[in-house]
């Protein structure tokens, strides 16, 4: 994929004409945490036109991750027989009391793992500790769990064990919709994902929502593009589903993945931190797998654990409030000691702002009163507001 | 240098940072936000002073008629051997590189080793061997040196701890503090490959990915840039843990002015972009070993370009930026879309993402 200055200035040139020729405000939202980071490593919303704002969703499978089941893997990390092997972005993921980086100061055995595979080679290795899996994330990283835990039985390895906590996220996106809470007029759907589930799983939201649908991969270029097109769309009343990341993604995705997920996985209700329950929008173990659910083999119950006091990640997940609106961020709220899950993870959104939007905390209480006065009708670039970057 | 625990693993400092809980973290010896505020919690309330109050790579002390520079650095890299070099040519570079940055000609080096029980001697021997030629090639000898045994329980394989001593060249004074609007950012070469070649060996080593490290040491080529243009160097930097992003971030907040980084002018090589982008981390916070980041005046900067591109570890020397007027202490990506960001020291341990 092409990299050029050229082709970006180009497709930020349709994006400019399609923006002009709408005289309105536009706002998209993407889905994904891999976008939202790519968006501000590449200083994207610096480039934007005035009326166009790009919104980040839940699609950042930390920070939708429920607080109990950040309680239960710190949990199982403290028993003595447990090795816990987690993907590296939930080291730092706070629960009720501290993080699972926190845990292994504390003496816990917690193992960062690139692939599920590892735990499992790990726990082959040694028969004597309980090897337990974070399975965290969205349809990107459920293949793998899915086909760990086959592995797991095939072999008849008795001490691995998964605790599942992945996640859906078209359920997430339709239960968006339907609270009515978002204003949005497009989608910029995530690239890795879609190349699990395929591109059409997007189709409903253009038919039941008139809302165009645009698959877009992780350079700036794709994102420009999709960008494009959704403005282009908007413009042109004319919503359909698009996909410009076709070297990945197609219509109908990975159907050796989607079977591999159906034989290991079923849908339940669950939890998402922000959102509330979500009806089928997470993936359990189906009961014949049951001997490697750790839930069921260490009888864990999730506690219902309420959101930190002023914490309003659930809105900026939901795209209705912008990191620099919530009194907390970067005052109390920072990476070094994160209140909220949005500036835990590398892929939050929080910590994106704070990482690459934020210059001074006098210019992040700037921001907020700058936002606070646009979002009242105010104008819509006031000096030093968040859309100026930095 | 003063005051790192480590080159881009694990390490442990003390305690003291906001919410740590009173435990030492992995990430306090990431080289990043965290280690910093080690050192400014814990380790500075206890042995503070002017000299290393300065935070350089190495400490500058008058000893009679000359200035020298010492500096210590630990070395617990897992593999102990990876592509591109092995932990006793990191112990000399990371050394050798700490007092060419800050103008010293390195005169000895001090190597003390922990083995743990175990370790083959055919190991250690092959490991200082890498210690004696990459020692050889900077110029400089060990000159004492100290060994320990440990129990297996008590480590793992071997860690290298290098001083070095070297004498200041005459008249110059390298500082945040003579950094002015309009000089100009120097690398030496692509970024991010020591880090990257140790993260996939570590993590993946069964996956073949044309990384290595860029593990070297420097002080000869450094040396021929400060005899080139004597006056108009003002800064060096060795953009270890933290990468380019720590080093220039770090820049900015010292000389307290605007620094701007041109994204399309960073040199990174095919393979590293790659590897990172699978990894889901960013070039810019990625640790190197072989590179010098050279703040120079304008003028200079030709002189310099052509001094480092005569050289085997300069031949793929850019300038990747400049000091604006600006004085916020911010560090800027200018990016290939024509956008802009914060460049920030990264938070700690690198952390692989999940999707």
């Amino acid at each position: 994929m092409s990299r050029t200055p050229a082709e970006c200035g180009e497709a930020l040139g349709r994006l400019r004409a399609a923006a002009a020729a709408l005289g309105r405000a536009v706002r998209f939202m993407e889905v994904c945490g891999t976008h939202t980071v790519s968006a501000f490593r590449c200083g994207l919303h610096s480039v934007m036109p005035e009326n166009v704002t790009l919104l980040s969703g839940p699609g950042c499978p930390v920070c939708v991750t429920a607080q109990g089941e950040i309680d239960l893997l710190i949990d199982l990390a403290l028993r003595g027989d447990v090795t816990l092997c987690t993907y590296g972005d939930m080291m730092r993921v706070t629960g009720s009391s501290g993080s699972l980086e926190k845990a292994r100061g504390r003496g816990a055995d917690v193992r960062v793992v690139y692939s599920p595979m590892d735990a499992l080679a790990l726990a082959a290795a040694r028969p004597d500790r309980q090897v337990v899996f974070a399975a965290v994330g969205f349809e990107t990283t459920a293949p793998g769990t899915a086909i760990t835990v086959l592995e797991a039985r095939r072999r008849g390895i008795g001490n691995f064990s998964v605790l599942a906590s992945h996640k859906l996220v078209m359920p997430a996106m339709l239960a968006l919709l339907e609270s009515g809470r978002i204003n949005v007029q497009g989608f910029l759907c995530p690239g890795h994902v879609s190349v699990i589930t395929g591109s059409e799983v997007y189709r409903p939201i253009v038919e039941r929502y008139g809302l165009p649908c645009v698959v877009a991969g992780f350079e700036p270029l794709q994102m420009a593009l999709g960008l494009a097109l959704l403005a282009e769309m908007v413009r042109d009343g004319r919503p359909a589903l698009e996909n410009v990341y076709r070297q990945a993604v197609s219509a109908d995705g990975n159907r050796r993945a989607q079977q591999v997920l159906r034989e290991v996985f079923e849908p339940a209700d669950t939890t998402w931190r922000g959102l509330g329950t979500v009806p089928a929008s997470a993936l359990v173990l189906r009961e014949e797998f049951a001997p490697f659910d750790a839930r069921r083999r260490f009888h864990l119950l999730q506690r219902h654990v309420p959101e930190p006091p002023g914490c309003r990640c659930g809105e900026v997940i939901m795209g209705v409030c912008t990191p620099a609106q919530c009194r907390l961020f970067a005052t109390v709220c920072n990476p070094t000691n994160p209140v909220g899950p949005c500036m835990v993870s590398s892929e939050g959104t929080c910590q994106a702002w704070f990482k690459y939007r934020r210059t001074t905390e006098a210019q992040a209480a700037q921001e907020r009163g700058g936002i606070a006065a646009m979002e009242t009708g105010g104008t819509r670039r006031a000096p030093g507001s968040a859309r100026d970057g930095v | 240098m003063v005051l790192r625990t480590d080159n881009t693993v694990s390490a442990a400092g003390a305690t003291g940072a906001a919410g740590s809980g009173g435990r030492i973290m992995l990430a306090h010896g990431g080289g990043g936000q965290l280690t910093d505020s080690l050192i400014a919690q814990t380790i500075l309330p206890r042995l503070g002073n002017d000299v290393l109050r300065d935070l350089l790579d190495a400490a500058i002390m008058e000893g009679g008629s000359e200035r020298l520079a010492l500096t210590i650095d630990g070395y617990v890299v897992q593999p102990w051997r990876f592509p591109g070099g092995d932990i006793g040519r990191l112990a000399v570079s990371g050394t050798v590189n700490d007092l060419a940055v800050c103008g010293a000609r390195p005169v000895g080096l001090a190597l003390g080793m922990i083995v743990c029980e175990g370790f083959a001697v055919g190991d250690l021997d092959g490991i200082l061997r890498s210690v004696a030629e990459t020692a050889a090639e900077a110029g400089v000898s060990v000159v004492t040196g100290d060994t320990k045994v440990v129990g297996r329980d008590q480590g793992d394989g071997i860690y290298l701890t290098t001083a070095g001593v070297g004498v200041v060249r005459r008249g110059l004074r390298l500082h945040p503090d003579q950094v002015r609007p309009g000089d100009v950012l120097i690398i030496n070469g692509p970024i991010a490959e020591h880090g990257l070649a140790v993260m996939l060996a570590r993590q993946m080593p069964d996956m073949s990915i044309a990384v290595r490290s860029d593990v070297s040491p420097l002080s000869r080529m450094i040396e021929r840039v400060l005899e080139a243009v004597p006056d108009d160097v003002v800064f060096m930097r060795d953009p270890t843990r933290g990468g380019l992003a720590g080093a220039a971030a770090d820049l900015a907040a010292r000389s307290g002015l605007r620094v701007v980084l041109e994204e399309t002018a960073i040199p990174v090589s095919r393979a590293a972009r790659h590897a990172a982008e699978m990894l889901g981390i960013d070039v810019l916070d990625v640790a190197n070993e072989g590179k010098v980041l050279i703040v120079a005046r304008p003028g200079a900067a030709e002189r310099v370009l052509a001094v480092l591109r005569e050289d085997r570890y300069g031949a793929g020397a850019a300038v990747i930026g400049r000091v604006e007027e600006a004085r916020d202490g911010i560090c800027e990506l200018r990016t290939l879309l024509g956008g802009r960001r914060i460049v920030q020291k990264p938070y700690g341990e690198q952390l692989p993402r999940i999707c």
